[in-house]
């Protein structure tokens, strides 16, 4: 098959929970990498290696462990900035999530300052939204009397940019979008509609979330009017740890926006009155960070170039390619979302006639198969299918063509046990 | 392997998701004293929109009917129906006590042998207890008829004050 990571079993081998089975003895066959991917040893070992060796809190600590600690911190910041070629490396915030990243920006976008929206003011979202790309909205909005509109997206689970016009106006203070859909796999125009937001003045804002672990990001390749202010993503779908997130936001907006959570490291003098702030990144990273975290994540996204993102793409949309024609031969199954491989992430939902989400991915279970059964965060997205949940299959750079095989013939004998058709 | 999977959907169980029992709607909850509750597993997103309808007669608080609309997976709809088999008719007292004994077998982890006298189709769900992550599926419907059945009992001793 063209396109797979040419070195598939070593990639494998690189993951040692692939290795596991089931408690019945049955091989793992992990497709829910939209949820949280594997970890390779590489990423085990980085935090072991660091909680073993050079375990120190980080900046303030005078002493050997300290400065280790410091710089194998910093060091991780590095390598995520360079993952997603950054402009400036102080522009990398750590957070706890990517919902703390955009709680981060919607929060401060509420508090006085130069971009403070109001009320009049629009912010706009989409309908493909995780729900972490919604309510933080729904809270700015809400709290400051500001409007929430939204884009709105058609049965081939693509945003309707005729509405652009209408959504996209001189009252638009915020545009945020996901890149790529967690539940539809659609790939949205990134250039597109951060070119249409900034020509009125409007802040964009991009939950990368499932786009940071299938495409090659290059910052600082767009062309200004067509990179994003803010993107975020998190550590534990790019085969790092969970507890760590990332932001990234352009210097400028950083240093305009008021700081988010109080506390230690965000400062640079406090007196009993008044504090003042420290400077990119600290700024918006009070009290102690996630420090091994960030050596994991720095780990995590070296495998992943090492890899090559471009190959990692590839290998992405061959599986999915694969998966969405072994699909097509279930009857009764219907994807939600792009039909088409190449315009599309590694995400694929689909509802199987007469039988429940929950039922399918607990068959599925039992025959060692993991995908996720639900509405995978993104209710308003069901809801335009008129569906209440869904099944998703979610593969990565470890996905096998064979464990596509067995899934399909799983979902056959889904059918079977469950007497449809 | 099917073996497993049948621990879990038993007969009973896929029957009455196929054919539910006392499905739908009924009841005005704006006149008649019938209550309706709307609860959802925000976990997976099932959902169920059910009335409870109370009736005395003799001193004795009888469920007079439950009724409930609902979209979920086989567990949650079939525990739901045979929730209603079990309860319409029987005093509220008697209701609750049968709630209390189907709770306790969903939270035993496997470990309760269930009282075909007191759940009848209920016993089909002992092997749900052996998978956590489905017992919420199965008691979506019965926390739900608690609460409606909660609900209006309060509204009925408020309403008997009043007189």
């Amino acid at each position: 098959m063209d396109g797979l990571l040419p070195d598939l079993d070593v990639v494998r081998k690189d993951f040692p929970i692939l290795g596991r089975t089931t408690v019945d003895g049955l091989p793992l066959v992990y497709l829910d990498s939209a949820n949280t991917s594997q970890k390779p040893q590489v990423v085990i070992d980085a935090m072991v290696d660091h909680l073993e060796r050079h375990n120190a809190n980080v900046a303030r600590a005078m002493h050997l462990l300290g400065a280790e600690a410091t710089e194998a911190f910093e060091g991780g910041r590095d390598k995520v900035a360079a993952f997603i070629g950054a402009p400036e490396r102080d522009e990398v915030i750590f957070t706890k999530n990517a919902s703390e990243a955009l709680n981060l920006v919607a929060q401060t976008l509420g508090l006085e300052g130069p971009h403070r929206v109001g009320p009049g003011d629009v912010v706009v979202t989409t309908e493909m939204e995780h729900h972490s790309n919604i309510v933080p909205w729904q809270m700015l909005t809400q709290r400051t009397g500001a409007e929430l509109r939204w884009f709105t997206f058609d049965e081939a689970g693509q945003l309707d940019l005729s509405q652009v016009d209408e959504l996209i106006t001189e009252r638009t203070k915020v545009v945020t979008f996901t890149w790529v859909s967690n539940m539809l796999g659609t790939v949205n125009p990134v250039a597109e509609l951060t070119r249409r937001a900034h020509e009125v003045g409007a802040i964009v804002v991009v939950d990368a979330s499932q786009a940071a672990p299938q495409l090659p990001i290059d910052l600082a390749a767009m062309p200004v009017e067509e990179r994003p202010d803010v993107v975020v993503f998190t550590g534990h779908k790019v085969v790092g740890p969970t507890g760590i997130g990332v932001l990234w936001g352009r210097r400028s907006l950083l240093e305009e926006l008021p700081p988010f959570l109080g506390g230690g490291e965000m400062i640079e003098t406090v007196t009993m009155e008044r504090s003042t702030y420290a400077g990119l990144p600290h700024k918006f990273e009070a009290g102690t960070p996630p420090i091994v975290e960030a050596v994991g994540l720095g780990a995590a996204v070296d495998y992943l170039a090492g890899l090559g993102m471009d190959a990692v793409h590839a290998h992405e949309q061959a599986i999915t390619a694969y998966a969405l024609e072994g699909l097509g031969t279930v009857p009764g199954l219907r994807v939600l979302g792009p039909l088409d491989a190449t315009q599309r992430g590694g995400a694929i939902s689909f509802e199987l006639a007469g039988v429940h989400p929950h039922d399918v991915a607990q068959v599925l279970d039992v025959r060692g198969i993991a995908v996720r059964a639900g509405h995978h965060c993104a209710r308003p997205a069901h809801a335009k299918f008129g569906v209440q949940s869904s099944t998703r299959m979610s593969s990565y750079v470890y996905t096998t063509p064979g464990e596509i095989d067995a899934l399909v013939e799983a979902l056959h004998y889904t059918r079977d046990y469950f007497k449809v058709g | 392997m099917s073996a497993e999977l049948d621990a879990l959907y038993q007969e009973i169980i896929l029957d009455h998701y196929k054919n539910p029992h006392h499905k739908g709607l009924r009841g005005d909850p704006s006149a008649d004293g019938t209550v309706e509750v709307h609860h959802v597993n925000p976990t997976c997103g099932d959902e169920v929109t059910l009335r409870v309808h109370l009736e005395e007669a003799d001193g004795v608080l009888r469920v007079q009917d439950v009724s409930y609309d609902a979209v979920g997976c086989s567990i949650s709809q079939a525990s739901t129906s045979v929730m209603t088999d079990l309860v319409i008719g029987k005093p509220v007292e008697e209701a609750m006590g049968v709630h209390e004994v189907f709770l306790t077998l969903m939270q035993g982890k496997g470990s309760v042998e269930p009282d075909e006298e007191v759940l009848e189709d209920g016993i089909a769900f002992a092997g749900v207890a052996k998978f956590p992550a489905r017992v919420k599926c199965a008691l979506l419907g019965w926390m739900a008829w608690k609460d409606a059945t909660s609900q209006s009992m309060t509204t009925t001793a408020q309403g008997g004050d009043d007189d």
